[in-house]
């Protein structure tokens, strides 16, 4: 079972990467690190879609010669689909990043738990 | 009648233009426009119910006219139809008992933004219901994220912000999980149409390794769904973001945002890895351990809730497990059953989280409890609807909480399991026991006056009727879905057999 691991290394590899960023973002108590493993989640699929895509021999599928036949071009698809979540990641980190900005200067702190504790104690409850 | 092809598309583009146009729009002028535009996307949203109920077919609309394994489809059956129409009438009622405390919380030269994210949410809402195509699903899934967010941020204190971003970090996991799944999903069938992915599942779920992998796959997208529904373990940011943002934006949150993130795994199950094949995985049970932990879990933390708010988003998490447990009971009942309390609970949480900011509006703008004491008597018509929200929320008969409650014990005793079936039953028990115990508390609160002081300062609300019209329509919702819970059922049954 394992050596197929090493086969599809890329895959392997972009399930590791989902993994940690997966876990910063989930345990990390820092914002910007949260953000960080954020993008490193989603690098990791981009990576696995990148490599479903590529087909080793093959070329982009652009009509240059005349050859048709779809055997010899690779498959464009995950390669739209890369891009589309590009846009998607890019757009979510910016809203968080604006977000982190506005706790900073209201908290002066980027860890998480302490600007709870900030907030919960600032007298904002109604 | 090729017009109405047309619909699902349009009310898409329509939402994303009218987004656009807020922007450059005046905060009042935004208000009128979107309250027209909504009522048009209503009138929309009926017609293609009215046409897909008359027909008993689907309306399918190739983007681009590219034939099905390649291009991207919209499609419109009676359940999409059904749950857009109410998804359309609780979104103006939102507006319209709301506006008045978007006006106030918010700054004036902002309005107008709010209105805009309102629309961006309404065209990835739309997206979502009549996509059928997974990765359009992921894209429009995470605009619905980031409108929410926007939605959450614009009543700027310091709460509401720490708020948005740990909704939005539970989101990101989410939707991560989704598009793995998706990912995966795509490697594995080599579509991102849902129906032809369903057939080449179907195939592959005979080979035991490859059902491994499928189930694996399923899993992680499943998940991913229920982190950003709010399913218990996942159910604490709820409180936060519902508590401390503007009543329009709580409304709407509960019952429509996080609904939809539910319908859209209901529609994966459904058209993308088939029920049948859905129901071999064992994802099934650990919705239903998971929904019914969450319907127990979230009843005792609104009990010990201090704010009436969080109170009732506390009581939202529950909602969301009995859901779960709907879908975990499985089969064509339990999905019905989901799917009504998928609608129950959006008229009545919007109806509560619309009333709750009137109390407070006339207890020193306070949801703390101790400071309700007798609101409900200074304010007579938010009392009214609270109690009618309670009485639906606890399952009281004539409303539409105890019909779908009923709907939930039927599905148990359709799924033919003994040991599911007495689960099912000590779950509902208990939740509407502990229901009954917090809204009784709460109506006896704001309803008792011990002293006899506080009724004194009785303040009538401002723009009253403009409060009663849109709350009326709930309220007449409700009852309706109570009393005459057949119609809905009949609808969800015939949609859930086109949906497929």
């Amino acid at each position: 079972m394992f050596e197929n691991l090493l086969f599809n290394y890329e895959e392997a590899a972009a399930i590791i990467l989902f993994g940690i960023g997966f876990t910063m973002l989930l345990f990390h108590q820092n914002l910007i690190k949260k953000l960080i493993g954020m993008n490193i989640m989603d690098t990791g699929v981009f990576l696995f879609l990148a490599s479903m895509g590529y087909i080793e021999g093959r070329k982009p599928p652009i009509i240059v010669d005349g050859v048709t036949d779809p055997a010899r071009y690779i498959n464009p698809v995950p390669a739209g689909l890369v891009l589309t979540g590009i846009v998607v990641s890019v757009s979510v980190t910016a809203v968080m990043l604006s977000l982190t900005i506005r706790l900073y200067k209201r908290y002066h702190t980027l860890n998480l738990d302490e600007i709870y504790t900030l907030s919960v104690h600032s007298m904002e409850d109604r | 009648m090729d017009i109405i092809r047309n619909f699902p598309l349009m009310t898409i583009i329509l939402s994303l233009f009218s987004g656009s146009l807020c922007f450059v729009l005046k905060g009042k002028t935004a208000r009128f426009y979107t309250i027209f535009f909504e009522i048009f996307l209503l009138t929309a949203c009926g017609v293609i119910l009215w046409y897909t109920v008359t027909t008993g077919a689907s309306v399918t609309y190739p983007m681009g006219e590219f034939p099905a394994p390649w291009g991207n489809e919209i499609r419109a059956g009676i359940l999409e139809a059904l749950l857009a129409t109410l998804f359309m009438i609780i979104m103006i009622v939102s507006v319209l008992a709301g506006y008045r405390f978007i006006d106030m919380d918010l700054d004036e030269s902002k309005v107008n933004l709010y209105y805009a994210i309102l629309n961006l949410m309404t065209a990835s809402l739309m997206a979502i219901l009549w996509t059928n195509d997974l990765f359009s699903g992921y894209v429009f899934l995470e605009i619905l994220t980031l409108t929410s967010c926007g939605s959450l941020i614009v009543r700027e204190i310091g709460r509401t912000t720490l708020a948005a971003v740990r909704y939005m970090i539970l989101n990101l996991l989410g939707s991560g999980l989704f598009l793995l799944g998706v990912v995966l999903l795509y490697d594995l069938t080599g579509h991102l149409l849902m129906v032809p992915m369903q057939e080449t599942i179907a195939g592959m779920a005979q080979d035991p390794r490859l059902f491994m992998v499928l189930t694996l796959s399923t899993g992680v997208l499943t998940v991913g769904l229920a982190i950003k529904s709010g399913l218990f373990p996942f159910h604490f940011w709820m409180p936060d973001s519902y508590g401390w943002s503007t009543p329009t934006s709580a409304s709407i949150l509960s019952s429509l945002v996080s609904k939809a993130y539910i319908l859209l795994l209901i529609k994966v199950i459904y058209r993308a890895i088939g029920l049948e094949v859905f129901e071999r995985m064992p994802i099934r049970n650990l919705f239903l351990v998971l929904g019914i932990m969450g319907m127990v879990i979230g009843s005792i933390q609104a009990m010990h809730a201090d704010n009436i708010n969080r109170m009732v988003a506390f009581s939202s998490a529950a909602q969301v497990g009995y859901i779960f447990m709907g879908m975990g009971l499985g089969g064509s009942a339990g999905y019905t059953a989901a799917i009504f309390h998928i609608m129950a609970h959006a008229v009545t949480k919007s109806m509560l989280f619309l009333t709750t900011p009137r109390l407070a509006e006339v207890s020193e703008d306070s949801l703390l409890f101790r400071k309700l004491q007798a609101s409900a008597l200074r304010n007579k018509d938010a009392g009214i609807f609270f109690l009618i929200g309670s009485m639906s929320m606890i399952g009281i008969p004539l409303f539409a909480g105890f019909s779908s409650k009923l709907q939930f014990a039927l599905a148990g005793v359709e799924s033919h399991s003994d040991i599911k079936l007495i689960a099912v039953i000590l779950a509902l028990a208990a939740s509407s026991l502990l229901n009954a115990i917090y809204f009784i508390r709460t109506l006896i609160r704001i309803y008792s006056d011990p002293h006899g002081n506080m009724r004194k300062v009785r303040v009538r609300s401002p723009h009253r009727l403009g409060y009663i019209f849109p709350m009326a329509i709930l309220a007449a919702m409700n009852l309706f879905l109570g009393l005459f819970s057949w119609v809905s059922i009949d609808l969800i049954v015939r949609g859930l057999e086109m949906f497929g």
